[in-house]
């Protein structure tokens, strides 16, 4: 490697690093606030013009905080754990173009690559949970293991089917072959178990099991304090943002629908500048969903994530494989595929509810009329 | 459940400094991964001694020691024992004093069942139904302020009647509280009852049947969640409650949604009352002819009513004196959280907030 490509590297590296920063500070606030929104509160509304310099108080807040480390806590591992989830949420970023060309690095496996540090963050969250002395916190850690590694199966198996739809696991290449029509319209199914696997791979409602607030108290994050804690939760946000793009890169067409429009500029800076706009709004739309769920959902319990895992998202997933696959040797229309994945989705849909409806029936409180008791007594 | 061999138990300390404890209460879980084999709860945390420290006040002071019994329900605390002391002294309360505390205790309910509601979203994880449901309560709380003075420990509901009237636009601003609280009573059930996460969370969890539930001596919602028609207000009807026609909710199932569900539709019932209430109510006095030291005669006596966690009990014993010889309360959290153990066993860990979520204990009048 020569000097100057070191040099563009490490400019690229500590671009992106400042970006992301900047993404979730801007995050964290529009959580805040559309929570706000759906709870009929404000959200912050002190700290700066509607409260946008909320998020950089707590960061400072965070930063000067002082770091306190259990007795009991194993040193090493304690100290690890926050930057063990960190650097691959960080990674992953190097592979995910916002267009054309503003990636680090356009890579051939780029969604392999991607899928394959996704994963690493569980070795983090472990070693926190067990690092941390804490029985919450081990509990926490145990149950992000379970989850995530159960969860990881249904994303790769999207991912796969998408790889086999496609031949290819470039997501630049992913993101043309959507040019007349989204993934969102031919692989529904798809979008949706990449989604709700995204949400549990990412620990968030209804899927926050790890951290369940009520249950574990923040799971393996319990101890954790200052920077240290900071670190984790950047972490969340840079794999939520991470998860939000590749859902509008897989599915969502990425930069593509403007594509006319970024040919009619012309000018390759103008034309980046409309893409990323295009891929920013997308993403930023998924987040909102991601947050619109978090105001709407209470929280599994363990052995009914696992059940929907294994009995639901896991089948599901191997159908998806097996019907995209069928398509591409096959050769069939998109249109054919489109509608088998909305059967299948309409299908699980439908057992899913009569399952529910199994359960002894919502209308088991029936009144009595207080007049009747009260002359029978 | 069988034990896994070579499994290891862990022991995890829930509590007093746990979110979903509901105050300081703490139980010892042993659990095997995450079931819950064993649980030892300890209480306490919260003792004042209160039972004990009426014997130094007079009478209309120890009012002041009711109110921070079950500080969520403070006039229903308040009732009960001016209600005993009445009873003692054989004080006829003016119809006017009756009227006016059923409506101020129902509203406490519904506000009572309004912070149940929210916390149990949020023992099941979602956080959006306590912004709804507070929202209800700070109306009510703020009724209650301009009629009483005070949001919490109101000290209104005195021996023999009431402090004094209520504002002259009491009547209106109840009936536009009950439209806006039946509008969003309904709204709080559309956000989270019939939401399929939380029936998977909820339904056939934690289940007693309704012996058990009797044997233990649980009262108030969770036991009409178990099928029991147990309600003092119509079976032993206390104030002016044999006028009034009310549902009173009874489930089926006795599990943690039936448990859930029997607070929310008593909610409904609560307006019911009220409204009632208000067209029956007529001016007059709200205070009977009594002297201003309460001295009641030599004797004892007990006297009990429904509050919003169940039946509160009150045995008096007075010596003659201007102050209480013995008081005896029966607090209803009390006794049904004793149903925690046998609930416990075998759950999941998830479990056991939503399980001690839907008893519905305050710890202040646990501990006393």
């Amino acid at each position: 490697m020569s000097i100057t490509e070191f040099t563009l590297l490490s400019l690229w590296v500590s671009g992106l690093l400042i970006a992301l920063s900047v993404v979730v500070l801007s995050l964290i606030y529009l959580e805040r606030k559309v929570l706000g929104r759906l709870q009929m509160r404000l959200g912050p509304m002190r700290v700066g013009p509607y409260g946008t310099l909320q998020t950089i108080a707590d960061a400072i807040k965070l930063m000067t905080k002082e770091d306190i480390q259990p007795e009991w806590a194993d040193k090493r591992v304690y100290w690890v754990a926050p930057v063990l989830v960190f650097i691959p949420a960080f990674m992953v970023w190097v592979a995910i173009p916002f267009s054309s060309r503003l990636v680090v690095q356009d890579l051939d496996l780029g969604l392999f690559y991607v899928m394959a540090f996704l994963v690493l963050s569980i070795v983090g969250l472990v070693m926190a949970g067990w690092g941390s002395a804490n029985k919450y916190a081990v509990i926490g850690g145990l149950r992000a293991a379970g989850q995530l590694v159960s969860y990881e199966i249904p994303v790769i198996m999207v991912v796969a089917g998408i790889a086999i739809f496609t031949q290819s696991l470039n997501l630049n290449y992913i993101v043309d072959q959507q040019s007349p029509v989204p993934f969102i319209l031919v692989l529904p199914l798809g979008l949706f178990l990449f989604f709700v696997a995204g949400l549990a791979e990412l620990g968030r409602t209804p899927f926050d099991i790890y951290e369940a607030e009520s249950e574990v108290v923040g799971g393996p994050f319990v101890e954790y304090s200052g920077a240290h804690w900071a670190v984790f939760f950047l972490a969340e946000y840079v794999s939520t943002f991470a998860i939000a793009a590749l859902t509008a890169l897989l599915f969502l067409g990425g930069w593509g629908w403007s594509a006319s429009l970024q040919n009619w500029v012309g000018h390759p800076i103008g034309s980046e500048a409309i893409a990323f706009f295009e891929m920013f709004i997308k993403s930023y739309l998924v987040v909102l969903v991601i947050f619109w769920v978090r105001g709407t959902f209470p929280r599994f319990r363990i052995d009914q994530l696992m059940a929907l895992g294994w009995k639901v998202m896991v089948p599901l997933s191997f159908v998806f494989v097996l019907l995209v696959a069928f398509a591409t040797f096959y050769g069939w229309p998109w249109w054919v595929l489109s509608i088998t994945n909305v059967l299948v989705l309409v299908g699980m849909g439908w057992g899913y509810h009569n399952k529910m409806h199994r359960l002894p029936g919502p209308a088991s409180v029936v009144l009595h009329s207080a007049r009747e008791v009260r002359d029978a007594r | 459940m069988d034990q896994i061999p070579n499994s290891v138990e862990m022991m995890v300390n829930m509590g007093p400094q746990h979110p979903s404890t509901h105050g300081v209460f703490r139980m010892v879980l042993k659990i095997d991964g995450e079931r819950i084999v064993d649980v030892e709860p300890h209480i306490g945390y919260l003792h004042r001694g209160s039972e004990k420290l009426t014997e130094s006040e007079t009478y209309s002071q120890v009012v002041t020691l009711f109110d921070r019994l079950d500080y969520v329900s403070n006039l229903n605390n308040e009732l009960v024992f001016c209600m005993a002391v009445e009873k003692l002294m054989s004080v006829d309360v003016p119809e006017r004093a009756q009227y006016l505390r059923i409506i101020l205790c129902e509203l406490n309910r519904i506000a009572s069942h309004l912070l149940f509601y929210g916390t149990y979203g949020l023992d099941a994880g979602a956080i959006t139904p306590i912004m709804y449901s507070f929202r209800e309560r700070e109306r009510i709380q703020n009724l209650f302020e301009s009629v009483t003075g005070a949001r919490m420990m109101h000290n209104f509901i005195r021996i023999g009647g009431l402090k004094e009237d209520v504002p002259s636009d009491f009547n209106y601003r109840v009936q536009e509280l009950l439209g806006k609280l039946s509008v969003a009573i309904n709204e709080c059930d559309t956000l989270l009852s019939q939401n399929e996460i939380f029936l998977s969370r909820t339904k056939g969890v934690g289940v007693i049947d309704s012996r058990e539930a009797l044997e233990i001596g649980m009262t108030g919602p969770p036991l009409r969640a178990s099928g029991v028609i147990e309600d003092v207000r119509a079976t032993d009807p206390y104030q002016l409650y044999d006028r009034f026609d009310f549902g009173i909710p009874i489930g089926s199932n006795g599990d943690a949604w039936d448990r859930y569900y029997v607070p929310l539709e008593e909610m409904r019932q609560s307006i019911i009352i009220i409204e009632q209430a208000l067209q029956q109510i007529e001016e007059g006095p709200v205070v009977a002819q009594i002297r201003r030291i309460t001295r009641p005669p030599k004797g004892a006596v007990f006297a009990h009513a429904e509050n919003p966690r169940g039946d509160l009990g009150v045995y008096l014993v007075s010596d003659g004196t201007g102050k209480p010889y013995r008081v005896k309360v029966r607090p209803p959290s009390f006794c049904n959280l004793q149903a925690l153990k046998p609930l416990l066993r075998d759950a999941y860990l998830a479990d056991a907030v939503i399980i001690l979520g839907s008893l519905d204990i305050i710890m202040g009048e646990v501990d006393r």
